[in-house]
């Protein structure tokens, strides 16, 4: 039972990550913790993709001068690479579009900037 | 040319990739030698769309497989699993890629003299290039984790071009909710996309549907997948963001983003018929597409009727209208279990969701562009601030006319066609749903008709007096879509024979779908 808990701890982490990153998306109303929020999300994913392509004890999955023993399942950490990449470039945008919204509103509070209702 | 047919489906994707980034250097060459870059690039693509069409109609599910020996080869010697990255093109997708093509060649055109003077021309083009790449690219993938990344290619290109006229407020924020939107949904996919990892090691979807055991970790990721894309279609009760982005978006770029969000609508029946099929309780799941549908099309609808800005009544509409495409499936998918029923109304249902995407995205296109029309001469979206614009845009006018009448369902025009059988197959698996599916109609059309007098008819106002038409090239764009709106009308069952069957039949027949990569493997 115990030597379970190390392993299942990652997604635990994970689930942790993605409730408290749902309640700050939904319940806050700065747009920049918006934005963190969506980051806490993108962690939460990446950190579960990780967990899940780990071995106990494993290798790092390089072919050259391998010593005997389990590998890391390489998939999930080339996945988590490429939604790094992604995420990035998703902040960034939700960054420079916030920058756009201060400039016209000079707040960033989401309640206050809603020309668009209705 | 047998290697052009091969190689279309990563043509058609790595063309436009390659051209977004191109174009700002051939920029530089002058804005002329851009849009003539921009439009043989685009007539070359849509070439590959073409034969690939072509193909897929007479051969049968088209696959493309990076980096084997020969690009067929889906499973190497020796492997039971695909392990490479592939495009699987099917009746479905080849369907969503002659939507995605003809907008946005539409929308090319239109954008030409759209944009004239106006700062940041490169990156738009360079966006509305990526926009179309990634569309494609969701639309033909094969795996899983491709869906993911051409969902976020797709979703930062359209948000920066919602964005584009960043010196109005509006714009900014429609944007911003769109990548918001974009960037939770495309998370929830991951997410969803390993917990299937983690079961089963493989991320082809075929091969994933072949070994699916419908866990209650399958339950999970198909619940976050389906969120996550009824999100992305602006589907009843997610659809806040849809009347924001489409109402800001720059004309030539709104159908984009339409379509963009029929994409995510195939990817949600790729999800449901093709990963799913056969193990889901289809009738639950069916009647849950249903209420969604029609939750859609009635709630988009009574708040589209009293609305003031032209862009944001017709974005509510383009939500309505979603509803009827989400019936026609739900209803096909509700009874997909049953033979019988599924060959007296089911296969009709379905036609006519489908059916309706194509036409709804050709005269909703239409109907945008005419609204930013109207924007570009007067600069006012209030539909209280025009009148007798008729005069002075009278093509304008005359296309406003041809979409209006399209989208109520009025013969001859195509929404006639569609939204008929939908009506029909619906009426045998539910009369009530059809009855709520042609109220919605009507009061469609009361709105828009009460738009086109506010608008176009009525005296002479002092203001507009100096109102001209609009440029050539936004007329070219526009009435590419309105010939088609009027063809698909008048000869529905040669477009629903030849290109709308084969899509349904692609999304009943799953086997086929898993065969054409599994191959022989049980």
């Amino acid at each position: 039972m115990m030597e379970h808990i190390p392993l299942n701890f990652p997604f635990l982490a994970a689930a942790l990550l993605a409730g408290v990153a749902f309640y700050i998306i939904i319940f806050k109303r700065n747009l920049i913790k918006l934005i963190m929020g969506i980051a806490l999300l993108a962690s939460a994913v990446n950190l579960f993709l990780v967990a899940l392509g780990y071995r106990a004890g494993g290798n790092a999955p390089i072919y050259t001068d391998v010593p005997p023993g389990p590998m890391v399942l390489p998939v999930p950490q080339a996945l988590t690479l490429t939604s790094i990449v992604i995420n990035v470039a998703v902040l960034a945008l939700m960054l420079t579009m916030v920058v756009h919204i201060y400039r016209h509103t000079g707040d960033i509070d989401s309640k206050k900037s809603r020309r668009l209702k209705g | 040319m047998d290697s052009l047919i091969t190689h279309s489906p990563a043509l058609i994707v790595a063309l436009p990739l390659l051209a977004a980034f191109a174009i700002p250097l051939i920029n530089r060459a002058g804005p002329r030698v851009r849009d003539i870059f921009n439009l043989v690039i685009f007539g070359f693509v849509a070439f590959f769309v073409a034969i690939l069409a072509v193909d897929v109609y007479s051969v049968g599910i088209h696959v493309y497989t990076f980096g084997a020996t020969a690009a067929e080869l889906a499973l190497p010697g020796g492997y039971t699993v695909p392990v490479r990255i592939m495009f699987e093109v099917d009746g479905m997708s080849i369907f969503m890629g002659i939507i995605i093509t003809t907008v946005t060649l539409a929308s090319l055109i239109y954008s030409l003299q759209f944009l004239k003077g106006r700062t940041g021309q490169a990156r738009f083009y360079s966006l509305m290039m990526l926009l179309y790449a990634g569309m494609m690219g969701l639309a033909f993938t094969g795996d899983m984790f491709n869906l993911f990344v051409f969902l976020e290619i797709a979703s930062i290109a359209g948000a920066g071009l919602a964005a584009y006229r960043t010196n109005m407020a509006d714009a900014v924020e429609g944007g911003f909710k769109y990548i918001v939107i974009s960037a939770v949904s495309a998370l929830l996919v991951l997410f969803a996309i390993g917990i299937l990892y983690a079961q089963y090691n493989v991320l082809s979807i075929a091969a994933l549907a072949n070994y699916m055991q419908y866990t209650t970790l399958d339950m999970m990721a198909l619940g976050l997948l389906g969120g996550a894309f009824v999100m992305k279609l602006a589907g009843v009760p997610l659809h806040m963001w849809a009347p924001d982005t489409y109402t800001v978006a720059p004309a030539g770029t709104t159908p984009m983003i339409l379509a963009a969000s029929y994409t995510a609508m195939y990817a949600l029946y790729r999800m449901t018929f093709s990963l799913y099929g056969g193990h889901i309780d289809t009738t639950a799941i069916g009647w849950i597409v249903i209420i969604i549908g029609v939750l859609s099309m009635f709630i988009g609808v009574m708040m589209a009727v009293h609305q003031t800005d032209i862009k944001r009544m017709m974005a509510y509409h383009a939500i309505s209208q979603g509803g009827y495409m989400l019936l026609g499936l739900g209803v096909g998918l509700a009874v997909i279990a049953d033979p019988v029923a599924l060959a007296n109304y089911g296969r009709d249902a379905m036609n006519g969701g489908i059916f309706h995407i194509i036409n709804h995205v050709f005269y909703k296109a239409l109907l945008f562009m005419t609204a930013e029309a109207i924007f570009f001469r007067i600069g006012t979206r209030d539909t209280n601030k025009m009148g007798g614009l008729a005069r002075n845009m009278k093509w304008t006018t005359a296309f406003y006319i041809i979409g209006a009448l399209a989208i109520s369902g009025i013969p001859p025009l195509n929404g006639f066609a569609s939204k008929l059988l939908i009506y029909e197959s619906v009426l045998r698996f539910n009369p009530v749903l059809s009855v709520i599916a042609m109220f919605v109609s009507l009061v469609t059309l009361a709105s828009f008709a009460k738009v086109f007098y506010s608008a176009f008819t009525g005296p002479p106002m002092p203001a507009y007096k100096e109102v001209r038409e609009v440029p050539k090239s936004m007329i070219i764009g526009m009435s590419i879509l309105a010939v088609l709106i009027i063809f698909f009308g008048i000869f529905p069952g040669l477009i629903v024979d030849t290109i709308v069957a084969p899509a349904t039949d692609a999304l009943i027949n799953q086997a086929s779908y898993i065969n054409a990569v599994m191959g022989a493997v049980p």
